[in-house]
């Protein structure tokens, strides 16, 4: 019997014995399954939370279509099993297998892990350690799967240089296909593991971590960060897609609900907008728009290949497509009248949001979502979101009269140098807004208050600044409570401690590998996940690594100093950065980026890209 | 407006799907082969999907029943092969069946279900036997379930052990009425056997005989 055949004979008995056993059985709609002996080349994507999570994911679904797309490539999934059931698979000897063909996730050639967010950290580990896959690169060697990672947090890759054998920087789609390439050729050929790790390193965009060397000074400082190689490039440029390749529509159908069950198509990517504290906003930098022909055809075909009944258009400000119009009043003639939902997150505050929302409204109504993100014009400067509050009553006025009870409103409290009269202005920005609904449509408005803590990103204008410490988050927080307790409000903040792991791993060195690990062979797993977060733990696996987690999380850093993700360029330039970051200190706003380029950087690094590519799919200017 | 009753497999890898995830996954059946369900009215309209009985979590089923109410009235061989087409894996469709749109509620007909009962390991066939017989020689079974007891044996209308194709199984009828509904893991936890050393199908549902009252015209 093969390995596959004793885990899916373990799998039938243990698998009625778990909370929702669909999300570790496969057999979904569109998912793809190969012969095993029919391709060169085998991958796993993990992501590495639970499959109600990690399912509906895009990025996830964009690689495994066109990595299927492929004759000689197989990929398949797996998920983190959620604790009843790695405890049933660690009882039973069954390691972490890929949801296709329940292969041991082992037996793949590559596993690529998509890493969003930094408190997936430790479940990547987990789920390396439940495939038997050595946990560090440095111990893995030939027969053992090649390790990647990508994603948003792998724009920092430091914190988990020690785990990863290569990060993919920048858009999969363009980097993924290359890598592959060079895979295979190695793996024909006869070869050691590092001239492999070697070769891909070469390739624009892959980052070895093994191939660098860190230094430190005597406070703790790096001091160097640089090749073991003369061949390895010092400086990692990520890689994009200069015109966007046609989206997914093959969307994997589960059979259980998960998170979000919708066909998600990105309408756009970057952002012009230039808000410092976002770092998708400069990470993923030029906006490049698709054509309002191609979602049309997209949503069309998806909807062919799933039967979903709901439909997301994502970008990261939905009311800057500039044929937002267009698009909307197409989408909602062709698919009027067939019970679909069609949501369009991320929108301005304004009335002309109202419309655009109006003319979208399928059968089912949720609230309406703004993110004014601060209540104080001097804030606002200072973040870089110019938005008036008179501007934010005039948007809810026109949303509570046209038939919308809730209002959800998204806030940050943290920013640099934000005092309690600047977190008090939030609670009175939200009664005003809540009695403006009172005005209009009595006590049935309400409304819903997100505040959750800002946490300094690398490669941002605010990769230099002090995280906000507990004590002065939870001194925030009463100002908020005290303000919004009572009727018609819903307040919710994030838990400070949280703040606190994440401040440290988003801005960490290759040090804090060392508490990730530790922190993970105490137990800690599912950080994201408030009831499973272990504070106590993690503080004790800082102090066993040595250090102080103020020093990553609360330090003002100096802008001289050699940040531990400089090495790694997301195109927008660090003299921009500490541009803006000075702008901030004045403060002084820069303004939206489609009216007038302000040099950030992302054209001198593709300037062929965009030579190649003039018009107006790109929004920065022709070169 | 047509209503449909299909009949179809619900199969591994739909074993782990339960009775709303299964109402979704018709829904979606039917919107990729762009046949139009009716929706109820009202502010949150469904699609008219009835299922006829919930399959526990686990089981298989080669017997499954489902009516669905259609807009429009395309000829019932049409919709076999554009439903077969776009079912997904684990759904396999047998047959469609026209039915009157009053007829009373599927659900309302269900009176027994029957399962097939296959054993993962080996077994000594003798002692199944003999437990089994013990069981049916009662009168009354006594058990609790959620705080609650009932009795088991007046649940189950039938049990037999059979070795067609040297596969040896259990034949198990059980009651399917409104609070009056049989499992097989307790039937096989009363023989003293493990639920989860068992491979559960449902072969049949068997429906209550129509009777005038049933069909408004």
């Amino acid at each position: 019997m093969d390995q596959k055949e004793i885990i899916r004979r373990r799998l039938k008995r243990i698998l009625p014995t778990v909370q929702k056993p669909g999300r570790y059985f496969g057999g979904e709609l569109n998912a793809v399954v190969k012969e095993w002996q029919s391709v060169a080349v085998h991958m796993a994507l993990v992501f590495p939370d639970i499959y109600d999570l990690g399912l509906p994911n895009l990025g996830i679904m964009i690689l495994y279509e066109l990595m299927n797309q492929r004759q000689d490539v197989l990929c398949e999934r797996a998920y983190a099993p959620w604790l009843d059931m790695e405890k049933a698979m660690r009882e039973n000897d069954i390691p972490l297998y890929s949801l296709e063909s329940l292969h041991p996730l082992s037996e793949f050639d590559i596993v690529g892990f998509t890493l969003p967010y930094e408190t997936l950290y430790t479940n990547a580990l987990n789920v390396l350690d439940l495939a038997r896959i050595p946990l560090k690169s440095a111990d893995r060697i030939v027969g053992h799967p090649l390790v990647i990672a990508g994603g948003h947090a792998a724009y920092n890759p430091e914190p988990m240089a020690q785990f990863i054998d290569a990060f993919v920087i920048g858009e999969g789609e363009e980097v993924l296909p290359e890598l592959v390439d060079c895979y295979k050729t190695w793996k024909s050929s006869n070869v050691s593991r590092e001239e492999l790790l070697l070769k891909l390193s070469q390739i624009q965009g892959v980052y070895v971590p093994s191939l660098y060397q860190p230094a430190y000074d005597s406070a703790g400082h790096l001091t160097s960060l640089a090749p073991t190689r003369e061949t390895v490039p010092p400086r990692i440029l990520k890689r994009i897609a200069a015109v966007l390749p046609p989206p997914p529509t093959h969307f994997i159908v589960p059979s259980i609900g998960v998170v979000h069950n919708r066909i998600a198509i990105e309408i756009m990517r970057g952002c012009t907008r230039g808000c410092r504290f976002c770092h998708a906003g400069f990470i993923s930098r030029p906006v490049r728009e698709r054509t309002v022909d191609q979602i049309v055809e997209t949503v069309e075909k998806a909807l062919d290949a799933t039967g979903y009944e709901e439909i997301a258009l994502l970008s990261l400000s939905s009311s800057d497509y500039t044929h937002i119009n267009e698009l909307v009043s197409a989408i909602s003639s062709r698919f009027a009248g067939k019970n679909l939902t069609i949501s369009l997150p991320s929108l301005r505050i304004d009335s002309f949001s109202v419309d655009l929302m109006e003319n979208l409204r399928g059968v089912r109504q949720g609230g309406f979502t703004l993110a004014p993100e601060a209540a104080t014009d001097r804030m606002r400067s200072i973040i870089n979101k110019p938005i008036q509050s008179s501007q934010l009553l005039e948007t809810a006025e026109a949303i509570y009269s046209r038939g919308w009870q809730t209002i959800k409103l998204y806030f940050m409290i943290g920013h640099p140098s934000e005092t309690l009269e600047d977190v008090a202005a939030i609670g009175d920005l939200c009664r005003a807004v809540l009695n403006v609904g009172h005005k209009v449509i009595g006590k049935r408005a309400s409304l819903h208050v997100g505040v959750s803590t800002f946490v300094p990103k690398p490669h941002t204008p605010f990769q230099w600044v002090p995280c906000d410490d507990p004590d002065k988050v939870i001194a925030k927080q009463a100002v908020l409570w005290e303000k919004l307790k009572g009727p018609g409000i819903k307040l919710v903040w994030s838990n400070p401690k949280e703040t606190m792991l994440e401040a440290v791993l988003t801005r960490g060195d290759r040090r804090v590998g060392d508490a990730i690990l530790k922190a993970w062979q105490m137990g800690a797993k599912f950080d994201a996940w408030q009831d499973q977060y272990r504070y106590e733990t993690w503080l004790k696996a800082f102090e066993q690594s040595g250090f102080d987690p103020a020093f990553y999380a609360y330090r003002e850093r100096d802008v001289a100093e050699l940040l531990p993700w400089d090495h790694i360029s997301p195109g927008v330039s660090r003299h921009y950065l500490e541009r803006e970051y000075r702008k901030s200190q004045t403060p002084e706003t820069t303004p939206d980026c489609r009216t007038n380029c302000y040099g950030c950087g992302i054209l001198p690094a593709f300037s062929d890209e965009r030579r190649e590519n003039p018009g107006d799919l790109w929004l920065c200017p022709e070169v | 407006m047509q209503r449909i009753r299909i009949h179809f497999t619900k199969g591994e890898e739909l074993q782990f799907t339960g009775h709303l995830d299964l109402h979704k996954i018709w829904e979606r059946t039917f919107r990729r082969a762009h046949l139009s369900l009716a929706y109820s009215q009202g502010f949150h309209p469904q699609p008219r999907i009835q299922l006829a009985c919930a399959l526990p979590l686990g089981f298989t089923s080669t017997a499954e029943m489902a009516d669905v109410w259609l807009d429009n009235d395309a000829p019932l061989d049409e919709i076999a092969v554009i439903l077969k087409s776009t079912a997904q894996p684990g759904l396999k469709i047998h047959s469609l069946e026209s039915i009157p749109i009053y007829e009373i509620p599927l659900q309302n007909r269900v009176t027994s279900v029957i399962y097939q009962l296959d054993f993962l390991d080996p077994v000594d066939k003798n002692q199944i036997e003999e437990k089994i017989n013990s069981l049916l020689a009662k009168d009354q079974i006594q058990r609790e379930r959620r705080g609650k007891t009932y009795d088991l044996r007046s649940l189950v209308e039938s049990a037999q052990l059979l070795d067609d194709a040297d596969r040896l199984h259990i034949r198990l009828q059980l009651a399917a009425r409104p609070g009056a509904t049989g499992r097989p893991e307790e039937f096989l936890e009363e023989l003293g056997i493990d639920p989860f050393s068992v491979d559960v199908q449902r072969i049949e549902i068997v429906l209550a005989p129509l009777v005038q009252k049933d069909v408004r015209a």
